[in-house]
């Protein structure tokens, strides 16, 4: 996490301040003993290590023609020891960089951190058979689709100053509406080719987010509850709903009603042939390539159109909006009703990636979005690579789990929400929220 | 969130704030609210069990496919409709308070509700929104579990040491939030939603290990508690439920009667003010997080120790999420809470009746449950619905919301 280290004040270019202020001494202390606590990490995986042989299945999965390729793993620890006792000299010097290549480095710390874990996971096995290390991508892209499109929705609730606590009820409605619908296309609309009903379950998962977008819009902004009241209650409302239209399926419409088809991989040409990343990251789902658009389409929506001023307006200071004339209520309406897009997407790609909806299948990702939003700053780019790196950990959590005596998967997943608490609490940085979030506004003659 | 600008600011909970016990009309809109709340969402739900009765979707098939007889088959959709609703809901009745074991299952049922829900309202009153009650009732099951089935000890110190343990625990994972709020401002409902999540991989590390595995079970499942632990049943009910109806007691005593409740409910409605008048928000703060542990702690004693249940990542289920909607159908006050606390529980022990001899799912009810507090939050909407004529002066409470919300606005 010391990749989100804020850069508070503008003189970053100076060379060596003179007069170092309190903020400065206290932002290297913190980097010096993250950074040694990192590198006495590394150096205790390297040294609890006996035989350093690994093996990796980066390639793909395991077959006959294609077998665990094992090699030295000590090299991997030496040089995320090497690259982390560089970046404390720099710290203990006051050489650390700050703006973007300060980013770079703390990124380049955490990939050798990774690095050095993962020899120490797998090395030594305990077992019979030695697992191989598995490309973590594809894993990764599975869980983050969700989270992203769940975090794009609460940046744009937030920002307009409506807090949405909702994004689990928005995923769980959207997972079962997402699995209803594809179901009902196959059997029932044969019009339809078979490659294009997940596609109709996407419209299914986007309009169940963007009905209880709806509930949240209607309840807090035309009848003031509270908005943290009203989310809630909606997840628990979505849960609720969900759990007993499941229950009244009969099992011979089973077919019918939850039996979803699965979106298909689409490769992209040429670069989905790129060796180790590109089949992960460019043969997939419509679904994932629509994540990857988003994130950059809601932050030109933010931050570059006229639209956007408006939402972040309302979002800091409603009756300023509202004194030249832009209503905020509506604007809000509006940014629920889009993040209902979102979130509804998020909550298909649930089942139609994995199949039959399951009223546990959301398990508590909505939650890891909003901690998403939060640790992104409110901003969507920000939050959706929070997004990616929260499916990362629960991935490698995933991964892991065939290591369960060596690494307790348990507190790995609890890693995520840690990580929230921390942000919030201004250990690391200072996050703030938009001026007016979660207040409701009533116009005043 | 308003609490996450510099200034931080009260969640005040959705309550018209009414003078209590003087006059007893004071009390009539609450009331009519609120009992309108209910009809609406039951009536929802009517709704619910009617399309999707197997009768019903049959008759609709017929009235699509044959226009033609519109009548006949309209008539065969009101009337299953109606059956179908008068089924559910006389087996939800019978399954709440239609038999000695019926009240005796909703009784066992509130008792938890109510004591999680009075966390709820206490953290409520003092401006802070509790959504914590799960995580702190699974860390409270962990140590009150262990507790339970590791020691042998004489019965009653082994009951009280069990019940301490988990209501510490509790009271613990709690006061981390108010400490947070404390010293770094962090919003409790930020917190407490993680913590919720931490809690339960906690839980989940624990149950994996070998000191709370039940011998010879491969399921996460810890042994049940031992004889000597478990709560006395006195005819049929079991000892929590009057301690449940004592804690009541004695929230409505710490809020309305003691120096640090007067401290809680100024700084619920307004931290600033009484940090200017001397008191101590911090010290309120951890307080009032930590007493609300205590109570979730409480709560989940009573499933553990009186009904004798393992600890299970599951041993919570929706009760810490009810609590919250207890406490905001109770209006945050002590005697609310143990009114709501018992309707959530006779709904929830109807359900499993309903369930049993209606076939509908007992999901229904959480539905129900999330409408009612929904609607209760919207007295407007509710008042709209039902069309409530208003009486000449009626509009007074009406304007009392306003001039709250400008007021609400005004410190913003």
């Amino acid at each position: 996490m010391t990749d989100v280290i804020e850069t508070p004040t503008p003189a970053a270019s100076e060379p060596e301040p003179r007069v170092r202020d309190r903020a400065d001494v206290r932002r290297q202390i913190k980097l010096i003993v993250v950074l040694a606590l990192v590198l006495l990490a590394e150096v205790w995986f390297k040294l609890e290590i006996d035989d350093p042989t690994v093996a990796h299945l980066f390639k793909g999965p395991r077959t006959k023609d294609n077998p665990p390729v094992e090699f030295d793993g000590s090299i991997v620890s030496w040089v995320a020891v090497g690259l982390t006792a560089v970046a404390l000299l720099l710290a203990v010097a006051n050489l650390y960089p700050r703006g973007w290549k300060g980013v770079l480095i703390a990124v380049v710390v955490g990939l050798g951190f990774y690095g050095a874990f993962l020899m120490w996971a797998y090395a030594d096995p305990s077992g019979a058979f030695a697992p191989a290390m598995t490309n973590p991508i594809p894993g990764t892209i599975r869980i983050a689709t969700a989270l992203v499109f769940g975090a794009l929705a609460g940046v744009l609730c937030e920002r307009a100053g409506v807090v949405n606590i909702a994004i689990e009820g928005q995923f769980i409605a959207g997972a079962f509406f997402g699995s209803v619908f594809s179901s009902f296309a196959v059997v029932s609309l044969a019009a339809i080719p078979l490659f294009w009903c997940p596609v109709f379950g996407l419209l299914g998962g986007v309009l169940a987010g963007v009905g209880v977008a709806a509930m949240l819009a209607f309840f807090s902004l035309r009848y003031h509850v509270d908005q943290v009241v009203v989310g809630v209650v909606l997840v628990a409302f979505g849960y609720g709903i969900t759990s007993f239209l499941l229950g009244q399926i009969p099992n011979d419409r089973n077919d019918q009603f939850n039996n979803p088809e699965l979106l298909q991989s689409v490769d992209i040409p040429v670069l989905h042939e790129i060796p180790y990343i590109g089949e992960a990251l460019f043969g997939q789902t419509l679904l994932v390539y629509l994540a990857y658009l988003s994130v950059p389409a809601v932050w030109f929506l933010l931050f570059q159109t006229r639209w956007g001023l408006r939402v972040r307006s309302v979002g800091e200071h409603p009756k300023a909006a509202d004194t030249v004339g832009v209503d905020p209520i509506r604007i809000r309406w509006q940014a629920v009703l889009l993040g209902g897009v979102f979130a509804g997407l998020g909550g298909a790609s649930f089942t139609l990636s994995t199949g039959a909806f399951d009223k546990e299948m959301t398990a508590g990702l909505g939650f890891i979005s909003l901690a998403a939003v939060i640790m992104g700053r409110w901003h969507p780019i920000y939050a959706a690579l929070a997004a990616v790196m929260f499916g990362f950990l629960r991935n490698l959590k995933d991964q892991l789990s065939i290591l369960d005596e060596k690494v307790p998967g348990d507190l790995l997943s609890a890693l995520p929400y840690i990580a929230t608490i921390i942000a919030v609490a201004g250990f690391v940085g200072r996050v703030r929220a938009p001026a007016a979030d979660g207040q409701p506004y009533q116009k005043t003659d | 969130m308003a609490a996450m600008s510099p200034t931080p600011d009260a969640v005040v909970p959705e309550t018209e704030e009414e003078p209590k016990g003087r006059d007893l009309r004071s009390w009539l809109p609450t009331v009519r609210d609120t009992a309108l709340a209910i009809v609406l969402a039951l009536l929802v739900g009517a709704f619910l069990i009617a399309i999707s009765d197997d009768d019903v979707i049959e008759a609709l098939d017929g009235l699509f496919s044959n226009p033609g007889s519109f009548f006949v088959y309209a008539g065969d959709v009101i009337r299953h409709s109606f059956g179908a609703v008068w089924d559910a809901y006389t087996a939800l009745v019978r399954g709440a308070v239609g038999s000695g074991s019926a009240l005796e299952r909703t009784l066992e049922r509130s008792a938890p509700l109510i004591c999680a829900g009075l966390g709820v309202a206490l953290a409520f009153r003092a401006g802070l929104f509790n959504i914590g009650a799960t995580g702190q009732m699974l860390v409270g099951a962990l140590a009150c579990g262990y507790v339970g089935f590791t020691y042998d000890l004489p019965p009653g110190i082994h009951l009280v040491v069990a019940v301490a343990a988990g209501m510490a625990a509790a009271a613990i994972w709690g006061g981390i939030v108010g400490v947070l709020k404390a010293q770094t401002g962090a919003h409790e409902v930020i917190t407490t939603i993680m913590l919720n999540q931490i809690g339960r991989f906690t839980v989940l590390y624990f149950l994996a290990k070998e000191s709370f595995q039940r011998p010879g079970s491969d399921n996460l499942l810890s042994p049940p508690p031992a004889e000597n632990a478990t709560y006395p049943t006195i005819a049929g009910l079991h000892l929590g439920i009057p301690l449940a109806l004592l804690a009541a007691l004695g929230v409505w005593w710490l809020l309305e009667r003691s120096r640090l409740g007067f401290e809680m409910r100024a700084v619920g409605a307004n931290p600033e003010a009484s940090r200017t008048a001397g008191m101590s928000v911090a010290k309120v703060y951890i307080a009032t997080m930590a007493i609300a542990g205590l109570l979730s702690g409480l709560a989940i004693t009573m499933t553990l120790l009186g009904l004798q249940q393992s600890v299970t990542d599951q041993v919570v289920g929706s009760v810490g999420f009810d609590a919250i909607t207890v406490a905001l159908l109770g209006r945050a006050t002590p005697l609310g809470t143990v009114l709501a606390g018992l309707l959530f529980g006779a709904l929830s022990a109807g359900g499993l009746g309903m369930q049993t001899s209606a076939g509908v799912p007992p999901e229904l009810i959480q539905v129900v449950q999330a409408l009612i507090v929904l609607f209760v939050a919207a007295p407007a909407l509710v008042r709209g619905l039902a069309r409530v004529r208003r009486r000449r002066n009626g509009d007074k409470p009406e304007r009392a919301e306003q001039a709250a919300a400008e007021a609400k606005g005004a410190t913003a």
